[in-house]
């Protein structure tokens, strides 16, 4: 991929001796299909949320317009405040949690001997099930008198298993289970980066004297950096829309504290019949999303697509 | 927690997907599979009910039954899986131009949205004119159906109070008796805690289970009229005395150890508190009449020699009739003002949900029928001691309070229960419980 770039253009330009530059291009009817998807699945109901949001809807009947009131109502609300402030800590977290294992674990598999191809697909098992299951699974281990928090809870400050049931506990969980959802599939992103890493680089470093710990710190890592980049992209935006686990582990509770911004749209839309108002968080919810990857693709550099290869 | 009467089997989450997808269905259209297009002469009516393999039995006789001499027919459609997804779905179905011809409800706030946009036919002049059929109902339950003084629902599946069971061989071995009064059920906690046992089962983690105790001691301490005035949206509802009473007698509980410390992480439907309870680890549990036929499922032998029942205790000097109950009074079968026959879908509910085979293949079930004069039909439930309790219970109830999410306008319910839980986990005294109550809008 790091590559891509100055392939591409030596290919043009072989292309353009040979006067066939114009003939090779796709035209702009083969996006067609993509654009009408992407605008009937994704563009549209975005515009019909919007449209909403400027209404009173409880899912029957027409909607009534009410001007600004729902967005009024969102700068007010310290409930929706607070589930952004509990998805801020959520979303940080598990990317702190998860990135240093995927990319540790990423590195590690991407050697090639073949207990490590066995290991791999042990770890990439989490990927094959379905979020629900996954949930269902957790709960059960978590019971505080016939599951593992019985048996375990005492090690880590729950003698009596209450992990889900206390608020710091239920969010520790949800991290925990988001973590062991998600890191194989950021460690076969790793995996991948990884094994594009060219050899002669390390061969450089061996020469240069470097330990393992060096080489790690000064070829991979740097060499990494746009897997880095897409990974916790993946991670952050993706850590907005949590949801199936949280209703499932905790319903939100105890309390309201795991009740997510997600979670909450989700209440407002579907137990308060409030959907104007569950629009508003929706776009909320985009808008945090959008801003969030532009930051991370500005801030890293990620958008100038600087090859990684630069000075070979 | 009205939500959850069939919910005995597995908790499943399509919820999270029904929700997501609903709103790209409403926003097309064309939710709702829509079948009712005429049929030789007559329609295709759809009956929406929930997922239940023996109550669906039950409703398939009967429209089998139906069927047969009507040029209308009806079919079944049993949609997955627990409360939550099926009122979702239900919703985007009844605001779609196909909503179900008749449908399964919980009576109530559950419906009250669709009778307010001319969405439910209001059966009362029909009920009137045919005071045989009205009068085949007990009153109690199919008054607790009204929605503004007008009949909405009939009756469609046994009734569900909220009982108070008990393992009995647990009692007798300690020399215990089930409580008559509050003071007497304070005194078994103490008892039960001293002796390494937890008092009562409660699966915190679903948090409607915690609504039971607050519905029964607000019932007990203030009478029914307390929750009429909050159902009634009057300004200052919560700040009834009762409501700080009852709080503060849950408050003690929980500091008394009655539910043990991690209730909080106990769910129910994956059956968490059931099991303790089978287990013999929890005394007592406060819970619909489905806990029966939950523990018949999952612990056969505790259900058949330690499962017992008695009524919620009295609060002495409380205001309410100790023979007052709270829970669901039963399930319901509404029509819609849109269906492609109107008649032949109130013919239907006439013609079959107080008919003989149907009472008595729902007594086959556990069920105990919201049907009038039939004790001595009793006999053939599979806990026909149980079934004639629940009977006699409800029928020399002078209230039947409908359990309060399913009674309350939609957006109550969840800050109702997120509130309550948070006062059985002390981070909400019972005064901060009630001025977060006033203030939902």
């Amino acid at each position: 991929m790091t590559a891509a770039v100055p392939v591409a253009r030596r290919r043009a330009a072989r292309a353009a001796e040979r006067g066939t530059d114009r003939a090779a291009r796709p035209g702009a009817v083969w996006v067609l299909p993509a654009v009408l998807f992407f605008g009937l699945f994704a563009g549209l109901p975005l515009v019909l949320v919007a449209v909403l949001s400027f209404t009173s809807w409880n899912g029957l009947g027409t909607p009534t317009f009410n001007g600004l009131d729902n967005w009024r109502r969102l700068l007010k609300d310290s409930s929706v405040l607070d589930s952004l402030r509990i998805s801020a800590i959520l979303t940080v977290l598990s990317w702190a949690v998860q990135t240093p294992l995927a990319l540790l674990l990423g590195v590690w598999a991407a050697g090639r001997q073949r207990n490590r191809a066995v290991l791999s697909s042990v770890f990439f098992l989490p990927l094959l099930m379905s979020t629900a299951a996954i949930a269902i699974t957790w709960l059960t281990l978590l019971d505080p008198n016939f599951g593992l928090a019985a048996k375990f809870g005492h090690y880590i400050g729950f003698p009596d298993g209450n992990i889900i049931g206390s608020p710091r506990g239920a969010l520790a969980c949800i991290v925990v289970v988001v973590t062991w959802q998600f890191v194989p599939f950021h460690t076969l992103l790793y995996q991948a980066a990884a094994r594009q890493v060219p050899r002669s680089l390390y061969d450089a470093a061996t020469v240069d004297g470097a330990g393992r710990v060096r080489q790690f710190r000064h070829v991979t890592l740097p060499q990494l950096r746009n897997t880095i980049v897409t990974s916790s992209v993946l991670m952050l935006v993706g850590s907005l829309t949590y949801f199936e686990t949280v209703l499932i582990l905790t319903q939100g509770g105890p309390g309201t504290s795991t009740t997510i911004l997600p979670q909450k749209m989700y209440i407002s839309a579907f137990r308060d019949y409030q959907m104007g108002y569950a629009s508003v968080i929706a776009l909320a919810l985009v808008a945090l999303g959008t801003a969030l990857s532009l930051l991370i693709v500005r801030f890293s550099g990620f958008a100038k697509m600087r090859s990684t290869l630069e000075g070979m | 927690m009205g939500e959850k009467p069939l919910s005995r089997r597995t908790f499943l989450s399509a919820a999270g997907i029904a929700g997501l997808s609903a709103p790209l269905l409403a926003a097309c259209g064309t939710s709702g599979p829509g079948d009712s297009g005429a049929k030789g002469g007559g329609k295709t009516l759809q009956a929406w009910v929930l997922v239940d393999q023996a109550q669906n039995r039950v409703q398939q006789g009967a429209i089998t039954d139906f069927n047969k001499a009507s040029a209308s027919k009806v079919k079944l459609l049993p949609i997955s899986s627990d409360g939550a997804a099926y009122t979702d779905k239900l919703r985007v179905g009844m605001g779609s131009p196909n909503p179900p011809d008749i449908f399964f409800n919980w009576g109530s706030g559950s419906i009250r949205n669709y009778v307010q946009t001319g969405g439910l036919v209001d059966l009362g002049p029909k009920l009137s004119s045919d005071t045989a059929w009205k009068n085949s109902f007990l009153p109690s339950v199919l008054d607790a159906g009204k929605i503004d003084g007008k009949y909405y629902g009939i009756p469609l599946r046994g009734m569900q109070p909220v009982i108070l069971f008990y393992n009995k061989t647990l009692f007798a071995e300690q020399g215990q008796k089930p409580p008559a009064t509050f003071d007497d059920l304070l005194k078994l906690v103490d008892f039960f805690k001293s002796k390494s046992i937890q008092p009562f089962a409660l699966g915190g983690l679903d948090q409607w289970p915690n609504l039971m105790w607050l519905e029964y001691l607000v019932e007990r301490t203030g009478g029914p009229s307390v929750f009429e005035n909050i159902a009634a949206g009057k300004p200052g509802a919560w700040q009834d005395p009762a409501i700080t009473t009852a709080l503060q007698q849950i408050r003690d509980l929980v500091d008394r150890g009655a539910f043990g410390t991690n209730f909080n992480s106990v769910n129910y439907v994956k059956d968490g508190a059931g099991l303790l309870f089978a287990k013999g680890k929890a005394a007592m549990h406060l819970m619909g009449t489905w806990e029966v036929s939950n523990q018949v499922d999952r612990h056969k032998s505790f259900a058949a020699k330690d499962l017992s029942f008695a009524p919620f205790p009295l609060v002495t000097g409380g205001k309410g009739d100790p023979n007052a109950v709270v829970g669901n009074p039963t399930n319901y079968f509404s029509v819609s003002t849109k269906s492609a026959d109107k008649d032949a879908a109130i013919d239907f509910l006439k013609k079959e949900m107080s008919s003989g085979a149907y009472v008595d293949a729902l007594i086959k079930t556990g069920d105990v029928p919201a049907v009038a004069g039939i004790e001595g039909k009793l006999g053939a439930s599979p806990q026909p001691d149980f079934a004639r309790y629940v009977y006699q219970l409800v029928q020399k109830a002078p209230s039947f309070t409908l359990s309060w999410d399913q009674a309350l306008a939609p957006q109550l319910k969840t800050p109702l229960l997120s509130n309550l839980q948070s006062v059985f986990t002390k981070k909400k005294s019972p005064e901060q419980f009630v001025s977060a109550m006033e203030s939902v809008k």
